[in-house]
């Protein structure tokens, strides 16, 4: 029965893709579901993840550095610890600073990494990428269905240890602690909570998280470019976050799963409804899609369909503070 | 080392610069670090580009480039009317979007978030949507606002302007001090810097301050069209055109001071020289970076921009 084959190659690469998004998507949790910290580029520590671990553990190619054919894992551990250093520099620098210069300086982080990937050819390949990505149980490829199970069980592994190591940090006392300095910082402050370290610590684990979400892209399509780590991609994070439910790591799941069945759900209505010479200009038609779902979430349905529950959390709707002008860090000239 | 790229520099700059307004005065009144402004950047161009050709088609005596300028009456119209049109948007985008998020029973996006978070990511999911829809609407080929060739004009020290460049520097220098009257001579523009300074207090004495937003909207809009046109004179257009010059944008806002409209200009003009030199030093490819030093540097050496009150 090859059609049954197929659409289990199908559903296993579709669910893979989701829990890759799953795994950025809880790496953002931990940065603005646990902590507030607004991090605009995702993408670019996705990116950082994705060439550290690809460059690592390819083979050698003439004009590329790299190519040190690493064991899967090892360039797995390097792209978390990428990642995470990365974080932690420009966390380090910037982490002071309110909510909305942190989101500049992390979409600015962003570009320049897009800029390094489209540009250091020596480095990472150029707008070409790096091809020839070692697959995990490559020696299944030659059957897809049993290929794509494979890969999508140790996804779904990998998913699950980070999901339930979160669960566990959540409700560890250095959770609470985040939340506390999220939700009323000069009283964990006041305890003697140093909010700068804590978001320090936040803001590196989620983004060696991403990292790892990267690396997985990486290894589990066999290819990546620059045109794979751009905006889009921190604005389809972002969504699957505050659709699902900032905060909940759930919701972060649940996120990732709607987004990425609207993802391919509109990408089957545009294949089928469009011609072919008119496909590039329908797909841009998903965006905004999923454009128009992530502004409708935020105006109508503020806190995700899985809200986040924290004990002792105020109800949302007893403390709304109307209004233009809602300072924020001392407001602004 | 001619002096050229200074010239180049100071084009690119005076664009970045009328596109940075828009940030600044956004962040002043509204309170939010809008990432959907290089999409009005985008649309006014767009806008521009589809009213010039139909304008050519209608009246084709209007498509006659004026000596020595390379465009015509319809590009100069076209232009007029989408200022209009793209201010018209954002005040759109704003009754859609941003009102609901600054009014009563909507929270932000997390209990935690204070409104204004929200309203950047809002803006964020805007900004990809316009852009795509853009990407939609318009077929995949090469656009430009003008086609014709121009002789560029020696001035001073070696350095050569093409008679576009030359107009569109004075038009930015026009805009920038007519704004700056507006804010600070009428009675209008004190309505804004009292919004700005304290919400508050400006509705308890009477400013009325939904007209004040719509203005701040209008004004911010108005101009990033004219910066889009400027952009669209000198390179093609693409619906990524706005996107790639964000940064810029924040980088000139905050090196001049949020909220500081000439520091928005001048610091957009230091921006493009920077890029400028960073161009004829290193490559071009190297570009976007600058952007991303100068916003680093600013917020870690002094967050309250060059012209910015400390706070």
């Amino acid at each position: 029965m090859p059609d049954a084959l197929g659409v289990i190659a199908y559903a296993s690469t579709f669910l893979t893709m989701a829990l890759i998004g799953a795994m950025a998507c809880l790496g953002l949790n931990v940065q603005w579901g646990q902590m507030g910290l607004f991090n605009v580029g995702v993408a670019g520590f996705v990116a950082i993840g994705a060439y550290t671990s690809a460059l690592l553990t390819t083979a050698p190619l003439e004009g590329r550095l790299g190519g040190y054919s690493w064991p899967l894992v090892g360039g797995w551990l390097a792209a978390i610890a990428a990642s995470g250093i990365a974080s932690a520099a420009l966390g380090a620098a910037t982490l002071r600073l309110k909510s909305d210069y942190l989101a500049i300086t992390t979409f600015g982080m962003a570009v320049v990494v897009e800029v390094i990937l489209r540009n250091a050819q020596h480095l990472t390949g150029g707008s070409f990428g790096i091809s020839f990505i070692p697959r995990p149980f490559e020696s299944l490829a030659p059957r897809p269905s049993l290929f794509a199970l494979a890969n999508l069980a140790l996804t779904a592994a990998l998913v699950a240890v980070v999901f339930l190591g979160l669960q566990k940090l959540v409700r560890s006392p250095w959770g609470r602690v985040l939340r506390g300095l999220r939700d009323a910082p000069e009283a964990a402050q006041a305890l003697g909570k140093s909010a700068t370290r804590y978001r320090l610590q936040a803001f590196t684990v989620g983004g060696a998280i991403m990292g790892l979400a990267g690396a997985l892209q990486a290894h589990l399509i066999g290819f990546i470019a620059p045109d794979d780590f751009e905006a889009a991609l921190t604005f389809q994070i972002w969504t699957m976050l505050i659709i699902g439910g900032s905060g909940n790591n759930w919701g972060a799941l649940l996120g990732a799963g709607v987004v990425s069945a609207l993802w391919s759900a509109t990408g089957l209505a545009t294949g089928a409804f469009f011609p072919a010479e008119s496909q590039a200009r329908a797909a841009a038609l998903r965006i905004v899609a999923i454009g128009v779902l992530l502004a409708a979430t935020v105006v109508w349905r503020p806190r995700g369909l899985l809200p986040a529950v924290v004990p002792g959390q105020q109800d949302p709707k007893a403390g709304a503070d109307p209004g233009l002008g809602r300072h924020f860090d001392g407001g602004v000239q | 080392m001619s002096l050229q790229f200074l010239a180049d520099g100071m084009i690119a700059g005076a664009t970045i610069g009328l596109g940075a307004v828009g940030i600044t005065l956004t962040y002043s009144i509204l309170r939010f670090a809008n990432f959907a402004q290089g999409e009005f950047i985008t649309w006014g161009c767009y806008v521009t580009w589809l009213l010039a050709a139909a304008a050519g088609a209608w009246l084709p005596w209007s498509a006659q480039a004026i000596d020595p300028l390379s465009v015509g009456l319809n590009v100069i119209f076209a232009a007029l009317v989408a200022m209009l049109l793209t201010g018209l948007l954002a005040i759109a985008l704003d009754a859609v979007l941003f009102r609901p998020l600054r009014t009563a029973g909507t929270t932000a996006s997390a209990a935690w978030a204070p409104a204004s978070v929200s309203a950047v990511i809002a803006s964020f999911g805007a900004s990809m949507a316009l852009r795509a829809l853009i990407e939609a609407a318009v077929p995949a080929r090469q656009a430009y606002l003008s086609t014709e060739l121009q002789i560029a004009i020696p001035l001073l020290g070696g350095v050569r302007l093409t008679p576009d460049q030359i107009l569109l520097l004075a038009v930015a220098v026009v805009l920038a001090v007519a704004l700056q009257i507006m804010l600070t001579r009428t009675s209008l523009g004190r309505s804004m810097r009292a919004v700005s300074e304290n919400p508050a207090l400006a509705r308890v004495v009477g400013i009325d301050v939904s007209q004040v937003i719509r203005l701040t909207w209008f004004i911010g809009a108005a101009l990033a069209c004219a910066a889009g046109v400027m952009l669209g004179l000198v390179v093609q257009i693409r619906p990524s055109m706005g996107a790639e010059l964000l940064l810029p944008l924040f980088a000139a806002a905050l090196l001049g001071g949020v909220g500081s409209v000439p520091g928005a200009l001048i610091g957009g003009l230091l921006v493009g020289v920077a890029e400028a030199a960073t161009v004829q030093l290193l490559g071009a490819q190297w570009r976007a970076a600058v952007a991303f030093l100068v916003v680093i540097g600013v917020l870690l050496l002094r967050p309250s921009g060059l012209f910015g009150r400390a706070h």
